[in-house]
Parts: structure tokens; C-alpha cells; sequence
């Protein structure tokens, strides 16, 4: 318990991210970040990275790896339909819309 | 000389359940209603709304996990998998990475070389995505989300095929265990089966893997293979002009027979994984599983087996009527109630899949009662009836499901066992045809035959062709 009480410190600067990590991750992410806003972001990631690196100073072998902050399993539904017909809410958030459909770019490139 | 090289196949098959509702909410999953009707925030991955798993979904990837020889993970949970695309409303997939509810298992297939053991990597449980209809005219797709959610499993094989054909009989004893436990119909011209194929291959004898590359839902068994045939050509082309092969997804284009690499930044594989942290962690107990267990209903190989020492059927006759669930349904209600089992095959063996190919239907369309068949039997054993006719009234089934007994009263079918009539008759054709009665006598054996067509003939098809066949003789 001692160690877990213990005081975070983060130790600043162990982490560097390369611009090619941040062009990658904004890929993933579908940003378009500006050069300022990439900036910073990348100094808020690698301050993440730190305090990784300090939570791992903690000794956590023989401790399970948690899956779910709760303590709770099997919680089921049983296999009954309660179905309204969704569809004018769930297209109300259409940015364009063709009769009950969501209109979108074409998605494949032929 | 050239090198002989060998194609290694793993697969990655989706199989959608046949629950009634989606995986994490109360929608339904029928097919064919107007897009979007089935559809709410859970599905549609609104902010704030909390999916609740469907008990049944867990049951059916047991079961399957059971029937395919895999240990059943009894602590098992889901995962995130990020991705952006408009058919994923939540911009990430519910999936199960680390603890998937089935792993190690394996399905026996047999093949013209002979059985061999096809192992199961894992079973796990996830949701489908929306559907992506693609404008003809228009540079647009429209997205339909009725699809969102419906559950499914992902069967990943180990790389343990070696050909198109051991890949078709490996899908196919996969359906057939899918559809016997009634976990999902398992069609894949309607896309509740998907495969994707990931092929490498390597020099005959090599240790190691070649690079692969994965061909994602390719729709029929028949394209499976053409795709698996093309993709080994390729990859072997590459290699034997010393160039490599380069690890991609690449798209099967069935009807030009071509495959071409989805090469784009986009298509990144990097999805992120991270403990879903919506959904609880599912525990089996011992005795979920053995309620699972004892639940299981016969399965194909157990069945073919059966009908083999039970009834006494030809190999051959089990593994037809096995082929298909609802033949095999039909045949055992049949031969309860009539006690025939071998009449019974040659029935659905014969006329039945005669009707089904003329008709163009799948056996699981087949409408007509094990009654009604039953009945046409007894009516032929007991002699009410003749072959001919038989056939006759049983097309008036397999089309309609008429009542056998009143269609044979209707149309008078039933055989004239009157001998006095049949005498007048068969000594009228005699008369009629010196020219056949002649050849006979000088002892040509088969000019009886078309005297008995004309005797049946004349009897509208009613005599029993045994009795006209010994009368004629007599009267020769």
C-alpha cells in the first residue's frame, strides 16, 4: 500500500515524439491539426508517456490485470424485441439524407 | 527446374447469429425492412447510451465453441476496436481481443486425400456494421444501419489449409455444424457467412510461412476458390521472378477473376484495442457450460452414423440426407410413420431432388409433409396405388401438398387389381399388335415391354404392371 500512496512524480521530458509518430496518430484519428495545435499536442502526449513510465515504477506482479473498474459480471438481456421504428431519430442526425438513408461520399475508388 | 511450392490458407469466417434481436440492444434483426427502421441510440453509437449484452448471443458462440472442439473461455470479455468508416456509427467495433469466448479447437474434413484435422485458432463474439449501398450514377454511398449491431462470430482458423478444396470442405462441415444447432442459417449468397482468405506461399518442404495476403468477403464457395486459385498463381509468379510478395488486403474481383491491393493510407491497420469499458466481464460457471453442453443436438457425423446402423440406409444415402438439416428432419418424421426407411430415402434421394433441381429451390425450401409421403408410401406397398402413379400424385405434394388419399379418390388412381378387366384388355392389345406379338414369339424378349406400355396405356396407367406382365405371358 506504501507504494501506492506514494506522491506521483512525474519525471519531465524522458519521452520524445517524432513528428512522424504525430502525423501517424492524427491519421488514425482523422485530425487535421494545425502546426501550433500539433505542437501541442505533442507535448500533452509526451507527458502521458511520463506519467506511464512513472506508474510503472509500481511493482504489480502476482496483481491480475483489471478489466472493469466495477465489480459486477454477467449482466444479459434476454433475446426479446422491444423495437420502435428508430429510424427518423437515428436520421435526424443526417448531415443529407435520401429518403431513410444517410447520404455519404462514395466509399469505394474504382 | 522449377520449384514446386505449396500454398498455406488460414480463415477468418463471420457467421451472423440467428438471435432475434441485435448483440447489445432490443432492435430487431429482420431482414428486409426499410433501411434505418431498426435502429436506436445503443446501435447507432450515441453519446451516453449503454449497451447490454443478449444472453442468447453467448449461448450460440458456446455452443458452436462446443461443437467445433474448442475450450470455452469460463472468463471472458470485450474489446474496442477503433476504426473510422461511415458503416461504423460508434467509430469503433465492440470485439473480443484478448479473451475470446472460444479457443483451440478443430473440425475433422474429409477430402479426396483423405480426413485431416482443420485446427480453430478462436470463436469470438462481436457486432456487424451498416450496410453500404453504392449510387450508380452519383459519386455517393447511403448507409442503412439496420445491420448495426446484429451479432456475430468470428471463427479464425489456424493456417492449416492447404487448397481451394480443403478450404470449400472446411466452410462447408462449418455450415452444416452452424446450421444443425440452428445458431444462424449460414447463407452465404445473403451474407450471414463471410469469408476472408489469408494465403502465403513457400517453397515446398520450407520451415517457415511466406508473406501473406488477406482477400476480405468474398461471397460464394465457388468464388472462394477461383480467388484462392488466382491469389496462389500470383503470389507463385512473384516469387519464381524473384520479386516479393508484399503483405496487403487486397479486393477479389469476381467477375473480371482479378484481385487488386486496397493500398491506401487510410486503410491503416492499426485499430488500438482497449478494454470496452461499457460491458461487464461474462463468467461461465461448470454449470452454464454443461447446460450448453447437454442442450447440444445431434450433429451431422453422429447422425450419418445413426441412419447407417439404425435404418440399415447405403453410406452414401446417409451422407446425402444428412447433407441438408430439413431433409434430414423429413426423413426421420417420414420413417416414423411409416416405418420404411430405405423407401423413404429413394424418395427424397430421387424424385424429391429431381423436383428441387427442375423447380431451381434449395432443399430448405421443400414445403411438403412427412405425412403426406408417408402416405404415398403405404398407398405403393399396399398396392393402391402403382409406381407410376406414385410419382404422379407425389409431384402434386412436393408443388402443393395436396391430401394424398382424397387426390387418389378425385382423379381414380388407385390400381385395378381386377383380373377379368386386365384379361379383356391385355387380349385386346394382343389383337391389335400381331407385328410385337410375333416378334416375341421368335423370341425377342423385349417386345413384351411395349405390350405392357400399351396395355398400361389402355388401362390409363392403373394396372399393376406385374400382374400385366404375368398375363401377358400367360396368354403369349
Amino acid at each position: 500500500m506504501e507504494q501506492v500512496e506514494k506522491k506521483v512524480d512525474v519525471k519531465a521530458g524522458k519521452n520524445d515524439i517524432s513528428d512522424e509518430t504525430m502525423e501517424y496518430v492524427g491519421i488514425l484519428a482523422k485530425l487535421e491539426l494545425s502546426k501550433e495545435e500539433k505542437a501541442a499536442a505533442k507535448k500533452d502526449m509526451e507527458k502521458m508517456l511520463d506519467y506511464i513510465d512513472t506508474l510503472n515504477e509500481l511493482d504489480t506482479s502476482g496483481i491480475e490485470p483489471m478489466s472493469h473498474v466495477f465489480a459486477m459480471d454477467n449482466v444479459f438481456r434476454e433475446d426479446i424485441v422491444e423495437d420502435v421504428d428508430g429510424g427518423e431519430d437515428t436520421l435526424a442526425n443526417a448531415p443529407e439524407r435520401r429518403e431513410r438513408a444517410f447520404v455519404v461520399p462514395k466509399t469505394v475508388d474504382q | 527446374m522449377s520449384k514446386e511450392y505449396e500454398t498455406v490458407i488460414g480463415l477468418e469466417v463471420h457467421v451472423e447469429l440467428a438471435t432475434k434481436t441485435k448483440i447489445f440492444c432490443s432492435c430487431s434483426t429482420a431482414f428486409g425492412s426499410a433501411p434505418n427502421t431498426h435502429t436506436c441510440p445503443v446501435c447507432t453509437g450515441m453519446p451516453g447510451s449503454l449497451p447490454v449484452l443478449n444472453k442468447k448471443v453467448v449461448e450460440y458462440a458456446m455452443a458452436v465453441g462446443v461443437a467445433t472442439n474448442c475450450q470455452i473461455n469460463q472468463y471472458s470479455k470485450f474489446d474496442r476496436k477503433n476504426y473510422f468508416y461511415p458503416d461504423n456509427p460508434q467509430n469503433y467495433q465492440i470485439s473480443q481481443l484478448y479473451l475470446p469466448i472460444c479457443h483451440d479447437g478443430g473440425i475433422e474434413i474429409e477430402t479426396e486425400m483423405g480426413s485431416k484435422t482443420i485446427g480453430i485458432h478462436e470463436i469470438h463474439m462481436e457486432e456487424d456494421a451498416g450496410k453500404l449501398v453504392h449510387d450508380d450514377w452519383e459519386e455517393v454511398s447511403l448507409v442503412d444501419y439496420n445491420r448495426s449491431g446484429v451479432p456475430l462470430i468470428e471463427i479464425v482458423s489456424e493456417p492449416d489449409m492447404r487448397s481451394a478444396e480443403e478450404v470449400i470442405a472446411y466452410l462447408d462441415k462449418l455450415r452444416m455444424i452452424i446450421q444443425y444447432l440452428g445458431a444462424s442459417d449460414c447463407k452465404m449468397q445473403e451474407g450471414s457467412m463471410r469469408a476472408d482468405v489469408n494465403l502465403s506461399v513457400r517453397e515446398k518442404g520450407a520451415a517457415e510461412f511466406g508473406t501473406r495476403t488477406e482477400m476480405k468477403n468474398i461471397g460464394s464457395f465457388k468464388a472462394i476458390a477461383r480467388a484462392i486459385e488466382a491469389e496462389t498463381a500470383r503470389q507463385i509468379d512473384l516469387l519464381a521472378s524473384g520479386e516479393k510478395v508484399v503483405q496487403e488486403t487486397r479486393r477479389w474481383n469476381d467477375e473480371e477473376g482479378y484481385s487488386y491491393a486496397m493500398r491506401s493510407k487510410e486503410d491503416a491497420q492499426d485499430y488500438r484495442y482497449f478494454p470496452e469499458p461499457d460491458l461487464v466481464p461474462i463468467i461461465i460457471s461448470d454449470e452454464w457450460l454443461q447446460e450448453i453442453r447437454d442442450k447440444q443436438p445431434e450433429l451431422r457425423d453422429e447422425k450419418m452414423k445413426r441412419y447407417v446402423e439404425e435404418f440399415d440406409l447405403p453410406k452414401y444415402d446417409a451422407k446425402i440426407l444428412t447433407s441438408v438439416k430439413k431433409l434430414a428432419d423429413l426423413f426421420e418424421e417420414t420413417t416414423a410413420l411409416c416405418g420404411k426407411p430405405k423407401k423413404v430415402s429413394n424418395w427424397l434421394m430421387g424424385e424429391t431432388m429431381r423436383l428441387l433441381k427442375e423447380h431451381e429451390m434449395d432443399a430448405e425450401d421443400i414445403s411438403f409433409s412427412p405425412t403426406n409421403l408417408a402416405k404415398i408410401i403405404a398407398f405403393t406397398e399396399d398396392g393402391t396405388i402403382n409406381g407410376t402413379v406414385a410419382k404422379e400424385v407425389f409431384e402434386q405434394v412436393f408443388i402443393k401438398d395436396i391430401d394424398v388419399a382424397k387426390y387418389i379418390e378425385e382423379h381414380g388412381l388407385k390400381t385395378v387389381h381386377d383380373e377379368g378387366a386386365l384379361r379383356e384388355t391385355v387380349a385386346k392389345v394382343i389383337a391389335e399388335n400381331p407385328k410385337s406379338v410375333e416378334d416375341y414369339r421368335n423370341g425377342k424378349e423385349k417386345a413384351i415391354g411395349f405390350l405392357v406400355g400399351q396395355t398400361m396405356k389402355a388401362m390409363k396407367g392403373k394396372a399393376n404392371p406385374g400382374m400385366v406382365n404375368k398375363i401377358l405371358k400367360e396368354m403369349l
